[in-house]
């Protein structure tokens, strides 16, 4: 009681102030998954890696809360799967029920099912369609962006081209099947052709070792050759095992889009409009280096906390958890318009951005995509195509 | 009396000799400040400014023009005659808007990546004061009789009311989704503050800080995404709010009694910041997508004329009769 009480004397604020403050306490789980080292070495993992975006929303949130009363608290622990979840039961006995999880979808699920009632989490990672649709769970809100929304992204821009001959390349993953998948269902829904599918079987070779490329520039033109007539080479590939090596290695002289080229991104480092450059500059003094993904996902995520909070005055789950879903929630997050959740899965409707990596090339919604309710809503799974019933009250 | 004498005589047809006013334009992207002639709109000159000038405002005596320049971590002062900088005023990091008191002094300065207002003596050059704020300070407007300047903040989502002789916070009042602009009426009874994202300007009493109204826009054929209100101007009897609309190219005018929106003027594209000329014949928008600056008419209620200015224009002032 004695620290907020001593911000407000020094922020002098003598007037029509919340007689007691508020605690509000969050915990950033992050499960790290074993995998391969990335394919460039600009995306070398890092120990802060989403843990710095939420120690930025944190103080974005503690700034604003001294104004009424408010004091943030936010945990941060990563754990190996095995720890994954004596990590969250621990979390939980240490009292936390607003939690930010960056998981995959098993270990997601097992935590929204061994949470207590009154039990917040927020998905800053999972892009699995199905947790938006059939495995929907009332107590789990999503800020990660679905599979389908940032497909969906892609697609519009490359209709909105008239790139509509793809060549679609894929992993041999169920995660790459998974986001291939996505890509059919996008052309399908905006109209592109897939000419072709080919699969890039993950041998466990062709990394980018010493000279790698002499090996990479001699076996992706054989593999792009003969396919049909294509406008544009969609790469499906969710683990960083072949994409890279596509652009300017195809056989024919076209456009690397998906997961190398342009890609459908939350955020990147370059991404300046509207008021974003504020963001870059606090967030690379904070933690010395660029903002990626997973920090503004999980800074997102606490983002949305934090506003509930302002406008409820209240730090109680299942209270900032209806608002999150009421028709009064709005967050800027520096995309140009307000992200709101749909109310029937627990999405946030967000714009995707179109990066080649140096700049935000587009950002979709494009336009000319309508929808009755929302041009966003042109982005994943709309209400009549998710399966998701665990939110049935609101969506009436 | 020297307007209604001016009035008076322009109304009996009579020839003035010209003591014509400046436009001076911040020019986000080119690092310069375009001076435009007030009359005739003839662009007079364009002048370096320092890296990434946006806030923009002159002295009462139409003799220094500040310049915020942003990336350069200072204001810079600049002789309105020969646009030779003149002195540079310490600011605090990255200065993005700020408010002259009406006496001319001080200068109440937001500093948008540090959470911080300060105040800075023109005279002295000394800072006399740095206030915490909320996440991202922009907006500033001052009470006409100088006892309250308001900040917003766009992250935290508020406008701060400040008292100007202690320095301290006495009032939050919570607005819609980033707010970016703050502006009192000329008698000082109502706060105008824009929030961009929100789409929305809140009406709020500055004596309780209450919100007394939420002004809202809708433009046929134009994504409500787009209707983002930035820049805001009264007219000096509070009849007219002006209300600039960001990416829809739009400025809104809107009843000062009932806020009713009574009509939507085409400008150019990225429409920012607004400044009347002192006779309040003529409103000046900077358009920071198409590098221009709209001329409305204000009595007719219509664009007369858009003039190129430099690159990504941001902020606009104009001398004082």
């Amino acid at each position: 009681m004695l620290r907020p009480v001593a911000a407000l004397c020094l922020f002098g604020i003598l007037a029509g102030l919340p007689a007691n403050a508020q605690n509000v306490a969050a915990a950033v789980l992050r499960v790290d998954y074993p995998s391969l080292l990335p394919i460039s070495r600009l995306d070398l993992p890092t120990e802060d890696l989403g843990f710095a975006g939420a120690v930025l929303a944190t103080e974005d949130n503690q700034t604003t809360g001294q104004f009424l009363g408010q004091e943030y608290e936010t945990r941060t622990v990563s754990a190996t799967p095995e720890e994954a979840r004596s990590t969250f039961d621990q979390l939980i006995a240490d009292g936390y029920r607003i939690i930010i999880v960056m998981a995959r979808h098993d270990d997601l699920l097992g935590f929204a099912d061994a949470a207590p009632g009154g039990t917040l989490i927020l998905n800053a990672r999972a892009t699995d369609e199905s947790l938006r649709s059939e495995d929907c769970r009332a107590n789990v809100l999503h800020v990660a962006p679905s599979e389908q929304m940032l497909t969906d992204a892609l697609a519009q821009f490359l209709v909105w081209k008239r790139w509509d001959r793809w060549l679609v390349i894929h992993g041999s993953h169920p995660e790459d099947l998974s986001l291939a998948a996505a890509y059919e269902a996008s052309a399908a829904k905006f109209g592109a052709r897939i000419v072709e599918t080919r699969e890039f079987t993950d041998t466990g070779g062709a990394r980018a070792t010493d000279s790698g490329h002499v090996l990479v520039q001699r076996q992706i033109p054989v593999f792009t050759q003969g396919a049909s007539r294509h406008s544009v080479v969609v790469a499906a590939d969710a683990n960083d095992i072949f994409a890279p090596y596509l652009p300017f290695q195809t056989w024919d002289a076209a456009p690397v889009t998906g997961s190398a080229g342009l890609r459908p991104v939350t955020w990147h480092p370059a991404h300046e409009a509207w008021g974003a450059t504020q963001m870059q500059n606090r967030f690379e003094e904070l933690a010395g280096r660029p903002m990626r993904e997973e920090d503004y996902q999980a800074w997102l995520a606490l983002r949305v906390v934090g506003e509930a909070v302002t406008r409820t005055q209240s730090a109680d789950p299942d209270a900032l958890r209806d608002y999150m879903l009421g028709p009064d929630f709005e967050v800027a997050a520096f995309k140009g318009q307000p992200l709101t959740f749909r109310d029937w899965n627990g999405e946030l409707r967000q714009p995707i951005l179109l990066t080649d990596g140096r700049i935000t090339v587009s950002v979709s919604p494009q336009e000319g995509f309508l929808h009755q309710v929302s041009p966003l809503d042109t982005l994943g799974l709309d209400r009549p195509e998710s399966k998701c019933t665990a939110f049935g009250e609101e969506s009436g | 009396m020297m307007r209604q004498a001016l009035a008076a005589l322009l109304l009996s047809g009579v020839a003035l000799p010209a003591q014509a006013y400046k436009v001076f334009v911040s020019n986000e992207r080119g690092n310069t400040v375009t001076v435009l002639d007030g009359e005739t709109w003839e662009v007079l000159a364009e002048f370096p400014a320092g890296n990434r000038p946006r806030g923009i405002t002159v002295s009462p005596d139409g003799k220094e023009l500040y310049v915020c320049a942003s990336d350069d971590d200072t204001v810079r002062v600049f002789d309105t005659e020969t646009y030779e900088e003149l002195h540079q005023l310490p600011s605090g990091p990255d200065p993005e808007l700020f408010v002259l008191h009406p006496s001319g002094n001080p200068l109440y300065i937001a500093n948008e990546d540090d959470n911080l207002v300060t105040v800075t003596d023109v005279k002295t050059r000394q800072i006399l004061a740095e206030i915490p704020v909320g996440v991202e300070p922009e907006g500033m407007g001052i009470s006409p009789d100088g006892t309250r300047v308001v900040n917003t903040s766009e992250t935290t989502n508020m406008a701060h009311f400040i008292d100007t002789t202690t320095f301290e916070i006495v009032q939050n009042t919570l607005v819609d989704q980033r707010p970016r602009f703050a502006q009192f009426t000329a008698d000082g009874s109502l706060l105008y503050v824009s929030a961009e994202i929100g789409g929305t300007v809140s009406v709020v009493d500055p004596a309780s800080g209450e919100v007394l109204h939420k002004i809202t826009f809708e433009v046929t054929g134009i994504l409500p995404e787009l209707l983002q209100p930035v820049g805001v101007r009264v007219t000096q009897d509070g009849s007219r709010v002006f209300v600039a609309l960001g990416p829809s190219n739009r400025v809104a005018v809107v009843d000062g009694k009932t806020w009713e929106v009574l009509d939507y003027l085409l400008v150019g594209q990225r429409v920012w910041q607004l400044a009347f000329t002192p006779d309040e014949k003529f409103l000046i928008t900077t358009n920071g997508n198409s590098n221009d600056v709209s001329i409305i008419d204000v009595a007719a209620g219509e664009v007369v004329q858009s003039v190129p200015v430099g690159q990504q224009p941001w902020g606009v002032v104009v001398t004082p009769q």
